[in-house]
């Protein structure tokens, strides 16, 4: 059962598993550095699909079934399915439901839903709500911008501190087990908001509710950055990241060469035209899933924070002229349960 | 931690467009855009199209934008040529097609229709609006 310590974090005592993970990308994370790590690439973006948005739910499906096959488990076994997207009333996660009639709970958090999700499926088990969980995000670059910016062959240019949406999406089974990843702690963000208007600077949105949400887990849980092997945010992107560690220096936790970002690790932006570096849902999601969790399970990473962050803007709020509020949720990853520590 | 305090964080840390290479790039592009509409008018004018001669040129680089926005080519021009591309009645063009093959999908009336000016639709809208105007002043002062 949980334990609440602190302001915010929770302590999963009974330290749940992720006992199958997968991830799926396309073309772009394909040319990227962690290609090989990926459970599924195409080269098509469409997926063979119609519509943008089908091939999102292509992908988020792929992701599902993959990371049931690799644990060996069939959706009936499943309880509940915590899953959401970038797209308005986050279709991909509900059409995807709606195949594996796996009981639904849909999340908006932005590109923050890799850690709402998991961090709600690790409470679940671990209070023994469920046996078995899903927790699964994705985003599409072709249906987020057509949602949020321009159609795809407008002739625009992107500034310097623009980040790319990753087609990709990653899940995880969720499940009572003594083998690792394991996860220890949970931390929910609170919403924080510097005033960043910028829609083409979401890293420089979103870097103080990471900040704010990693410092509020290590006063609560009385630990510092060097307890830990890996400080991961999702996708803050190359300006975010910077941000974030001069605000962690600020607030008395330097982070010196442990802090890593999904967005600056799934594409080589000194190769790829990506500009700041990846973001959207997917991004977390599919490096969790293709290269962090592996880790882990191997023990050569024993201990990552993993801290998804999300923009909760739309572009109605933007047009309006309010500014951008961030929103971050931070999972303790591990290689071993918390009881085995406690020993 | 003041949001004064971080909005001068983040200029300090978010780099800036390449203004001279930008600038100099849309100059070049733009100015290609103009040189070959006036070789479009110089043979649409041998052609014996008279006065019609600019019309036509400006159909030409109109549909010229279209088929290279099409075969999703002129996105990737754009992307370096900037405004070059954008002012120009090529963006004009591009801005409409691209709008109507994006939305395609929602089907002809809704969509194509509806969201192929979701772009060009501001620019029709005040360059009529400028028009009116002008056209009042010059009723009025001239």
């Amino acid at each position: 059962m949980a334990q609440r310590i602190g302001k915010q974090t929770l302590l999963l005592i009974s330290s749940p598993s992720i006992i199958g993970y997968a991830a799926v990308g396309a073309k772009q994370e394909k040319i990227g550095p962690l290609a090989g790590y990926f459970d599924y690439l195409s080269d098509d973006s469409s997926f063979g699909e119609k519509t943008w948005e089908k091939s999102e739910i292509f992908l988020q499906k792929k992701a599902i079934e993959l990371a049931l096959q690799k644990c060996g488990k069939k959706e009936e076994q499943m309880d509940y399915l915590f899953a959401g997207d970038l797209l308005n009333q986050c279709i991909s996660s509900a059409y995807v439901a709606r195949e594996l009639q796996t009981p639904f709970f849909g999340l908006y958090g932005a590109c923050s839903t890799m850690s709402e999700s998991l961090c709600l499926a690790g409470m679940f088990v671990d209070s023994k709500l469920a046996e078995h969980c899903i927790a699964a995000t994705s985003s599409h670059f072709c249906s987020a911008e057509r949602q949020f910016r321009y159609p795809l062959e407008y002739g625009g240019q992107r500034p310097p501190t623009a980040q790319w949406t990753v087609t990709g999406s990653g899940a995880c089974v969720v499940a009572s087990s003594c083998k690792a990843p394991f996860l220890r702690a949970v931390t929910i963000g609170t919403v924080t908001d510097f005033g960043v208007t910028d829609i083409g600077n979401m890293g420089a949105a979103m870097a103080p509710a990471a900040a704010k949400t990693i410092t509020q887990f290590f006063q609560d849980t009385a630990t510092k950055p060097d307890d830990y092997d890996l400080i991961l945010t999702g996708d803050l992107g190359f300006v975010g990241s910077r941000l974030f560690e001069r605000l962690m220096q600020e607030d008395g936790y330097p982070l010196a060469n442990i802090h890593n970002d999904c967005g600056l690790m799934i594409y080589d932006r000194s190769k790829q035209d990506v500009h700041a570096g990846g973001s959207g849902c997917g991004c977390a999601a599919s490096v969790l899933c293709s290269f962090i969790l592996p880790q882990i399970a191997c023990q050569r990473l024993k201990n990552v924070l993993f801290m998804a962050t999300g923009a909760l803007m739309s572009p109605t709020s933007t047009q309006q002229g309010e500014s951008i509020p961030g929103i971050a949720h931070l999972i303790h990853l591990s290689a071993f349960p918390y009881q085995e520590e406690v020993k | 931690m003041t949001k004064q305090k971080y909005a001068q964080w983040v200029k300090e840390e978010s780099p800036n467009s390449k203004g001279p290479v930008n600038i100099s790039k849309a100059f070049v592009s733009g100015g290609l855009i103009c040189v070959i509409g006036q070789l479009l008018i110089f043979l649409y004018e041998n052609l014996g199209a008279g006065e019609k001669a600019p019309v036509l040129a400006s159909l030409s680089l109109v549909i010229l934008s279209a088929v290279l926005t099409g075969v999703n080519v002129y996105d990737n021009i754009a992307k370096h040529a900037g405004a070059g591309t954008l002012v120009p009645i090529t963006g004009f063009a591009n801005s409409m097609v691209s709008a109507a093959m994006e939305f395609k999908t929602e089907g002809y009336v809704v969509g194509l229709g509806a969201k192929m000016f979701s772009i060009a639709g501001p620019v029709i809208v005040y360059g009529v609006s400028a028009s009116v105007l002008y056209g009042i002043i010059l009723v009025i002062f001239g």
